[in-house]
């Protein structure tokens, strides 16, 4: 796992947990393998994505296919939701902040300091995440009662030069 | 009362406007998707109580309580930062620039109840 050891990993994965399991009452569970990215198409039909600077570069995103979407925003915002509108995007662009903000906290705790960015929306089956070159990618997946989704984090050490 | 929630997402600003009905401050609410706004809105109207988010395009929740801060209008009012950034760091920056309390997202209706009572002085 080149450039991309657990230290970076971890912290994602317990935001995810801690946010998911707080705004919404499915359980959810991590899978094995984790995936190496060389292409970030993924099989998801809703992402959020973020970008972070400082100490570490990169991005981490959120995707999810509909039904899981619909079911995860339904218990965020405690109103049913339908279908992926403009208002949905927003919660799922919301729930990358959140998972974001509290795994810079973590981060923060290890002495690693980051910043993160507005969240973005990418909607459309098989959509493309844009990571930048030079930073690896691991897709982490996660199941649960209502669906699989993932979180994809792309991330390095500022102080690498490439 | 007339509370402002200003936030970049429209998803958060409808949970908090649910929210402060459900506590019972929900009679007049304002909103605001980012500080510049909020700055637009609090020019011609007044408000007892600003909600604001820190991460916001075009003005950052910080900057926004910087300049609220230098105006001698906006001295008293309450400002209550709910933002998903939890570092002590930040939270400590944040009260520096003049926030007077601080709810970290996600968060339950106990605990902005508790900071909004808090910050009218109406607990200990
Ligand atoms: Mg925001």
């Amino acid at each position: 796992m080149a450039g991309l050891n657990v230290e970076w990993i971890n912290p994602f994965i317990e935001a995810t947990y801690s946010i998911i399991e707080t705004v919404s009452t499915i359980k959810i569970e991590m899978c094995k393998p984790l995936k190496i990215k060389e292409e970030n198409v993924t099989g998801y039909d809703v992402s959020g994505i973020i970008g972070i600077t400082g100490e570490a570069v990169g991005s981490i995103a959120l995707s999810f296919h509909r039904k899981t979407a619909l079911k995860i925003v339904s218990d965020f915002t405690g109103e049913e939701v339908m279908g992926i509108d403009n208002d949905t995007m927003d919660a799922i662009g919301e729930l990358t902040n959140l998972i974001a903000g509290r795994a810079k906290k973590i981060f923060s705790e290890k002495n690693i300091r980051i910043k993160i960015s507005i969240p973005n929306i990418i909607l459309g089956k098989g959509h493309t995440i844009n990571a930048k070159k030079n930073i690896p990618s691991i897709e982490i997946p996660f199941k649960s009662e209502e669906g699989n989704f993932a979180i994809l984090v792309s991330l390095k050490s500022n102080s690498e030069q490439t | 009362m007339r509370i402002i929630t200003v936030d970049d997402s429209s998803t958060m600003r409808r949970i908090i406007k649910n929210t402060l009905k459900k506590i019972g401050y929900g009679d007049d609410i304002l909103e605001a998707e980012n500080g510049r706004e909020a700055l637009d809105i609090l020019s011609t109207k007044d408000v007892d109580i600003i909600i604001t988010d820190w991460n916001m395009p075009i003005m950052d929740g910080l900057t926004f309580v910087k300049r609220i801060r230098s105006d001698s209008k906006y001295d008293d009012t309450p400002i209550i930062m709910v933002t998903t950034e939890a570092a002590k760091e930040d939270i400590i920056a944040a009260l520096q620039s003049g926030v007077n309390n601080y709810v970290v997202k996600p968060f339950t209706p106990d605990v902005l109840k508790d900071k909004i009572e808090t910050v009218l002085g109406l607990k200990d």
